[in-house]
Formats: C-alpha cells, structure tokens, sequence
C-alpha cells in the first residue's frame, strides 16, 4: 500500500528537456509542482569536470549516463510472428538515466520539421494522389502546423543558444542557410559554429553538384551566450566529446546549462530523483488522473496526489506508463483500433565512407563538435520530386562527423584485417583522410499498422510490470529511400576527391543492436480526433484532460530530422496552451 | 504544522516581548529586514544548512578555536526575547551580553558599533517578528585561557574603538553612506583587513587583504594590480548585486556573503560601496618582477594550464564573461597570499548564482590529478603570465593548503 503523500497541484514524470520547460513554465503561475526523476541528480559543476569528461571509455563505451538494463528495459521482435526477447545491451537506440534526459547526452542537432512535414498524408495526397501512399503505411497530420509552432521554435532556439546561418527570414530566401526551411522570425541567437577541413570540403564538394549546402545548426556554441533566462553558456571548444557525454564547459544546451539554474530558485519547485513512477493513478471512470505512484531507492512506494499530471520520460516509458495505468485504449494492429501504441517509428540513417589520399588530404577529425558540419536539403521530406522514385519522404544529407574518438571512430578500407599489424598500418593511413559521419544521411522512418508498442506477455521489470514489447521493422520506402540517399551522398564523396567511397544503406530487417540514433517516436500521438490520435494538438490526452504528454511520443511519424527542437517547441506550446487557457478553465482543450 | 507552531509562538510570545517599539509599525519592521540583510545577521545566525532563521547554532571557525552563533530570536530563555532595547544595542555595539558577559569578537561589534542606535532599533524591531526558535545552541570550542570571556575585556582595551560612524562633511552624502555600510554593518573589515597576533585589526592595512577559514580575502582597495583598481563603480555594483562581472566570481566565504546580503542590498546602497571603496588607497602600486617564462616552473605550469586549463579560461587566460573568470590582469590571482588561489585549484569551487546572474559556475578540483610541485608550477605560471606579476608559489605552500583542506573539506 503506497504512502500518500500532501497534493500538489502538478506532478511532472521525468525531468529532462521537456519536464525542466514544462516545470519552469507552470512554476511562473505559482503552481505547487514536482518532478519525480528515475535516475540520479546530475549537473555540469558536480558531474562534469574538464579534468575527465572526455572519457571514451567511461561514457561512450560503459554507458555511464545510461540506464542500466537492469534497472529495465524491453523487448524486441520484428513482427507478430516472431517472439519478443528482452534487449540486454543497447543497441540501435540510447536510454538516458537522470536529470536532463536525452537532453544532457545528445549531440545537439537543432533542427526545425518542415511546414509540409506537420501536414504530411494531406501533403502527399495533394501532390501525387492518395495512391503514393502504400495503404500499411499510417501516416498522418499533425494537427498542429509549422506556422502554429514557429514562435515556440524560436522560444526553444533562443533558450538553447542555438548556434547556425538562417535560411529563410519572413519568407526571404537568405544566402548561406537552408534555402528549404520553413521561414523564421529571426536569425538564429548566435553565428553558425566554424567548420573543420572535412566539414567545408563537404560543403565545396555539394556546391559543385549544384546544391545549396549551409552549417548544421547546433546547440554547441559558436560563441558565449547569455540566455533569456539569464543564464550563461560559454564557447564551444570543439573537444569532439559531446554524443553520449555531458559538456563539461557549459556550451552544449541541457536543461542543465540552460534552465536548472533557474527552475531551482523558484521555491514552489521540487525535484525528487532516483524515484521511478510505476503508475499514473486515475479515479473510477478513468476520465481523471488522481496523482501518480512512485518508488524510492529504499523500496517504498508513495502516492503522489496532483492535479495535473505531465508525462514527460522517455518516448518508451511514456507508451509504457499509458498502457500500465489503463489511459485511453491499447492499440489492436489487426483492427487498427486504438490509439495506445500505435504508430511507433524511429529513423532510417545511412552513411558513406570516403577514403582519401592521405599525402593531400588530413582531417583532423578530432576537433569537432556534436552538431559541426555542413549539410545539404535538397533530398529532405518532400524538398525534390518524389515522382517515380518508389518511394516517399527523405533526410538531410550531411558532412556531420562529431568526433575522432579513438576506439569508436576507425572506419578503415575494405579488406583491412580486424585487428594486427595490417589493421595498425591501416588505422595510421586512414585516420586522419577519412570521412566517417555516422548519420549522414538523416533519413525519415514513416509509421505503418505493423509497426507498434505493447506490453509484454511474459517478462517484467523489476516491480514485476510487464516490459514495454517493440514491434518494429523496416519497410521497402524506408529501404529504397535509404539507397537512393546513401547514392547522392556518395557522389558529393566523390566530388569532394575521395580515392575510394564505401556505401553504407540502411538494410532490413530493422536491427536493435545496430545504432542509428535514440530518435524513438510516437506511440501516443497527437492529431485531429480521437479516432485518429491520443493526444489532442496540445499534447493533453482526449481520455484524460488532466494528463499532457510531452516529447516525440506526439510525433505521428518521424522526419529527416533529428527531433530536438521539434520536441522543445511542442513543448513550449503545449505549456503555452495550459497556461493560457487549460488553468483558466480546466478540461478538455478541443471537443472530441 | 511546523510554521504554524512557530507563528503561535510569535503571537503568543511576541507581544510579551521586552521590545519597546510598536509591534505593528511594518515599515520599521520592513526597514529593518533590510538593514538586517545589509548587516549579514543571517549569514552567522541562520541555524546551518538552510535552517531557522536566527535561531543560531551555527560553528563560526576563527583563528582561536570555534564559536557557536547564538540565538537571536525573540525566544525569551535563551534567545533576545527578554532583552530591552539598550541590551540589545549594549550588545551589538560593545560586545557585552545582557548578564554582563563578554561576546568574542567573532560577533562583529567592532564594526557595529559604528551602526547608529536608531538603525540598530530598527533592526531589533525586525528581529521581534522572526519565529522564536525555542531551543539553546550549543557552546563554544575555544581552548583555555581563550575560552574566558572576562579576557575580552583586556582585549577591548587594545582592539575596540567604541562610537559611531561619524560622516565626513567634505565629502559626498553617497561616500560617506558608503563608509557606513561598509566600515559598520557590512563589516567588510572582518575578513578583508589583516588581523594581528590577537585578532585585532591592523587598522593601518585596512581592507589590504586578510586570511581567514583557509581562505584569502583579497584586497578591496582601489589600488592596482592587487586591489579594485581596475574595476569602474559599475563593475563593483555587479559584483556584489550578481555576484560576477566581466572579471571574476565570487566563490567561498563571499559567495555567501552576496547570496545573502549584498544580492539583496538597494543598487544605491551598492552604488554608494563601491564609490567609498574607490576612495580608499590600495596597498601600493608596485609591482614585483614577474617570474621570467624561461624558468622551469613557468614552462611546466604553461603546458600544464594548456591541458587542464586553457578549455574554459582560454589559451590567453582571458576566460568567458561572467561564466569562466579571467585570469589575466585579476587581482586575485595576483595577491600576495596565494592561500585561496591554491585552494581552488586543489578543490575547486562554486560561485554564488543570484537572482540577476543564477548559472553559478564551479570550477572543478585538481587536487587528484596535480602533485604539489604541479599546482605550485601551474598557479605560478598563472600570476605571471599575459601582464600578470606575482610571486611564484612554492610546493611547499600548496602542501599546508591540501593538509588544511582536509580540515576545512571545501
């Protein structure tokens, strides 16, 4: 029997991007809120020292800001015919442990969806008729459009930093950025980061072909940087150690170098950490969350009346949560009937290496940053024509090498041994000329009736829940998508003067060991009715008003993108609608 | 149901209370909030760890041996409940306690007594309504003969000038506010004048720097390098309202001192330190010779600094403003007394976050990775680099710090 503890207006689950924006916009009402956080207390001063940050071992290779599987995990299978084994290392995806989340580990890519993105089924059936669209595949619109979110895209921009060369002011095509982004209200706050060798040769090698190649825009920054919260980042100094790491000198944007400092001095906040919410609690008609139930590090359960509840963990453990506490109706792939679990997607990266001739050719691959390099957009989302290619959707393509970490970045020639004197020569010959961006070719992964998230029949976690079930595969869009992406790649390789280009293309069936990025999506998405979506476009659940669910969970299929700041301006807008209107009136945000 | 007890206890304790005033008069009271907050009353007698207010029992370490911060609630056994007025005020300005006793003088009534009674009143009418802690603080931990507080009394004699602050009619309205907040209740002289053999002030290297609690509280004198010299008024303002400017951050005992005092203080006020602050003469503007580059310590600190270092406080020690503290042309780095600047490097730090400037930085600790030889190489290369001249630090010096540090721990 769980201990109760007093009520407080908002209990927030998992304190990562989204809780810390959630927390700090609900704290300015005055509202009496904690955040219950699974794993440890973490921040820059006490947890990341520029004396061993930049440990490869330690975080890269031990996972140290991960969760631990033991703690809990899931299982996997491809599809329904197959039986789903508990995953025991991670593999094509990352789970962060600990205050900031995916926010305190990420490289700090910060791009924008495109417009048509956010309208994506209406898109493609205007453009090339309702038959391009394979009938398994369940993509759908958002409910919420680019122009809807733009001001909360600056608002998440203008909090982290965000370090790039705009491409589209009000509508006019600027020189330098990306000619393809939907048009924004103003510069990025800070210059694009510099660039290394590798990165510019890119970006000479795609002007050659003829595309319009600009600086990725990063959340490590270009230069010092004082936020709207008064809070100080310092420059980037492109250590290479940023994926996987915390950032050790205050430049890479985290709710820890961007809004903790603040959210901590407001005395109606509280954070609680190491304590796992097992369930959110909802009264009889299960029309009403009540609170939620967690539990400490000593084993003891509580119960935490609010009376509001943000769900805010991890993609995965959002699903989890709703299926455990009974919110809304599990998805059913077979009738397409429910909406819990249902359109899970992920992302679809591919990459090339390119060899070069060492005597003309030295990278210095080791100065870099998570977000460094130059990208090209013309095979993004709908950005060219899709007509008789075979396939829908795209990713950008991009020069975007992070690190030249020694055990994990050793991309070297075909037919080199494994290990020996050759592998040694080999490793000296190629490091420094080699160009190995493990996501260059950022690919969408669209969501079909297949592919979907439930709980496990057989194996639980710890407290004795079921284990979230992954049900995920590739399909042939994805697959032909991936191909034709890794062939354009490869010929700016070409262009920029590579001896010898590998092609990497994302091959099915989907690999949980094999990782692509920690970009896991949907599950409870957001959209125009409760026939088509769990969350209305305000992220709040249609079953239960008094739950919003935050982060890509929403997102109803994946883009080429990575998913930062889409997740940090739904956020700002989910808190901008509760603060505007759901707390004046509590209740649903839009009539079902 | 804690606080609710407590504000019983005000109600029902509060008005039997010996203080004279008018218990309703809140704008006194409010006046006397904020004097409180200028004399740093909470910086000793909040009880440790974010306790009680005044309700005493913190350790207050001094050159002799501890003493434990009283109680200064209305409480009427153990705390000022039952004190009058002029106890109250013999108190704070004489050091003499209601039964007669000798304070020591870690109660800073060698500079309250420059407070003008009115304000000392003023600030009796606040201490009236803070919650009574019902509970006596612990004693004292100073060896004999220290421990006896008659002793006091013969040290009065040598060291305590008793009177207030009298304002110097040639000079502005503003400086002399200026020289009130800070030669009484800011007792700035508590930590940044040297002390003599006694304890006592060395009234003639005032505010030159003094060393306390493992720590070097620098010079605050306009005097170059090792003074205020070359921060304008503006740049002392945001120093203690923020707690950073472009040049540096405040860490250690003055980190506490800005969070609870001087963050809190009017920008006047503020403004009116540091123009009294920029009148006061520095020790001296010579300037010793810096270490040449070619010495062995200078090149061992300068690759040391370009591993562990440069990242945050760049390769030209210029740092990031308000963020990473320069190093080049800081007066800190280049004290005489290189106690705190060893410190940091062994432990590292934190520096106050504010309401104006939250991010609070730190500094990480050293202390694993250098051996003495390396600190004392790095800090020395430090003090004499990009302009910077200071005398080298020797391993030995680094070696008392890391031994002390393990009785200050932080």
């Amino acid at each position: 029997m769980a201990r109760k503890l007093p009520a407080k207006d908002v209990v927030i689950v998992g304190l990562g991007w989204t809780g810390a924006i959630l927390a700090h916009e609900l704290a300015q009402e005055g509202l009496d809120i904690v955040a219950i956080e699974r794993g440890p207390w973490r921040d820059t001063a006490t947890d990341f020292s520029p004396a061993y940050a930049q440990d490869e071992l330690r975080y890269r290779i031990r996972h140290e800001l991960f969760l631990r599987p033991a703690q809990t995990s899931l299982t996997f299978r491809n599809n329904r015919s197959q039986t789903a084994l508990p995953v025991r290392e991670w593999g094509a995806f990352m789970l962060g442990n600990g205050v900031g989340g995916g926010g305190l580990h990420w490289n700090a890519e910060t791009w924008r969806f495109l417009p048509s993105d956010f309208s994506l089924r209406s898109h493609l059936t205007q453009r090339y008729g309702a038959g391009a669209i394979p009938d398994d595949m369940t993509i759908q619109d958002w409910g919420v459009t680019y122009d809807e979110l733009e001001p909360h895209y600056d608002k998440f921009e203008y909090l982290c930093g965000t370090s790039g060369t705009a491409g589209n002011l009000k509508g006019v095509i600027q020189s330098g950025g990306n000619p393809f982004e939907g048009p924004r209200g103003r510069p990025y706050p800070t210059p694009a980061q510099k660039q290394g060798y590798g990165h510019a040769l890119f970006g000479k090698g795609a002007a050659e072909l003829g595309y319009k190649p600009f600086p990725q825009p990063s959340g490590n920054l270009s230069q010092a940087y004082t936020n709207p919260l008064g809070v100080e980042m310092g420059p980037c100094t492109y250590c290479g150690f940023c994926e996987w790491f915390g950032c050790a000198n205050y430049s890479k944007a985290s709710p820890q170098t961007t809004i903790l400092p603040v959210l901590l001095r407001h005395k109606n906040f509280t954070a609680r950490t190491e304590c796992e919410v097992t369930k959110i609690l909802l009264d009889k008609e299960g029309r009403h969350a009540t609170g939620v139930t967690f539990v400490d590090t000593s084993g003891t359960e509580w119960e935490q009346p609010a009376e509001l509840v943000i769900l805010s963990a991890f993609q995965l453990f959002n699903v989890q949560l709703l299926l455990l506490s009974g919110v809304g109706k599990r998805y059913d792939p077979l009738t397409g009937e429910g909406q819990i679990g249902r359109n899970f997607s992920h992302q679809t990266v591919s990459t090339a290496y390119g060899f070069f001739d060492n005597k003309k050719f030295n990278f210095n691959p080791f100065a870099a940053s998570g977000a460094i390099g130059m990208c090209v957009d013309e095979f993004n989302g709908d950005n060219f024509d899709h007509g008789g290619k075979g396939f829908v959707g795209g990713g950008y393509l991009g020069q975007v090498q992070t690190n030249g970490r020694p055990i994990e970045t050793t991309a070297l020639p075909k037919g080199t041994p494994l290990w020996g004197l050759k592998w040694k020569e080999a490793m000296r010959d190629n490091y420094l000329s080699t160009i190995n961006a493990g996501s260059a070719c950022h690919g969408s992964c669209y969501s079909y009736k297949t592919n979907h998230l439930d709980l496990d029949p057989t194996y639980v976690d710890r407290f004795g829940r079921p284990l979230v079930r992954m049900t995920m595969d590739f399909h042939d869009n994805e697959l032909k998508m991936s191909a034709y992406l890794t062939d354009r790649y490869a010929e700016i390789l070409k262009a920029m003067g590579a001896r010898e280009v590998v092609k990497k293309p994302r091959k099915g069936p989907y690999d949980v060991t094999d990782y692509q990025t920690s970009h896991l999506c949907g599950g409870a998405i957001m959209g125009t009715s409760p026939q088509n979506s769990a969350l209305n476009r305000y992220l709040q659940s249609w079953d239960v008003p008094n739950l919003f669910v935050q982060g890509a969970t929403a997102f109803p299929q994946n883009a080429g993108y990575n998913p930062t700041d889409t997740v940090g301006a739904l956020a700002y807008w989910s808190a901008q609608a509760i603060r505007s209107q759901y707390l004046k009136h509590p209740g649903p945000l839009v009539d079902a | 149901m804690r606080r609710g007890l407590a504000l019983f206890a005000v109600l029902a304790l509060g008005t039997a209370s010996a203080y004279a005033g008018d218990a309703q008069d809140f704008a006194k009271i409010e006046r006397g909030r904020y004097l409180a907050v200028a004399g740093d009353c909470a910086g000793c007698h909040d009880a440790p760890g974010g306790g009680d207010p005044m309700a005493g029992g913190m350790k207050i370490e001094t050159p002799f041996g501890t003493v434990t911060a009283s109680n200064i609630t209305p409480y009427k056994d153990s705390g000022i409940g039952a004190w009058t007025d002029d106890e109250f005020v013999r108190a704070v300005s004489e050091g003499i306690r209601r039964d007669g006793a000798h304070l020591f003088p870690a109660m800073p009534y060698p500079y309250y007594t420059k407070v003008s009674r009115d304000d000392l009143l003023t600030i009796r009418a606040y201490l009236s309504t803070v919650p009574v802690a019902q509970h006596t603080v612990g004693g004292d931990d100073l060896p004999f003969p220290l421990d006896v507080r008659a002793g006091m009394a013969a040290w009065n004699k040598v060291n305590f000038t008793a009177g207030p602050f009298k304002p110097d009619p040639n000079q502005s309205a503003e400086r002399n506010r200026g020289a009130y907040l800070v030669e009484g209740l800011g007792h700035c002289g508590a930590c940044h004048t040297p002390k003599g053999p006694a304890g006592g002030d060395k009234t003639s290297e005032a505010y030159q720097g003094g060393a306390l609690q493992g720590w070097f509280a620098p010079e605050i004198g306009n005097g170059t390098p090792r003074g205020l010299g070359t921060w304008s008024a503006d740049e002392i303002v945001a120093y203690l309202k923020t707690g950073h400017n472009k040049f540096t951050a405040a860490a250690g005992p003055m980190a506490d001192v800005v969070d609870r005092s001087t963050s809190r203080m009017t920008d006047g006020d503020l403004r009116a330190i540091a123009t009294y602050l920029k009148t006061l003469k520095g020790s001296g503007n010579e300037t010793p010779k810096p270490v040449a580059a070619s010495d062995k310590a200078m090149k061992q600190g300068a690759a040391i600094f370009g591993d562990e270092c440069a990242a945050c406080h760049t390769g030209h020690g210029t740092g990031s403003p308000r963020l990473f503290p320069s190093l080049a042309g800081s007066s800190s780095v280049q004290s005489t007394d290189p106690t705190s600047l060893i410190r940091i490097v062994l432990n590292g730090t934190r520096s106050v976050g504010t309401e104006k400037a939250p991010t609070s930085p730190a500094m990480p600790g050293f202390g694993r990775l250098l051996n003495d030889g390396e600190a004392a190489a790095v800090l020395t290369y430090i003090r004499n680099t990009w302009g910077n001249a200071a005398p080298a630090v020797n391993p030995d010096q680094v070696h008392d710090v890391r031994k002390s540090l393990t009785h200050h721990n932080g």
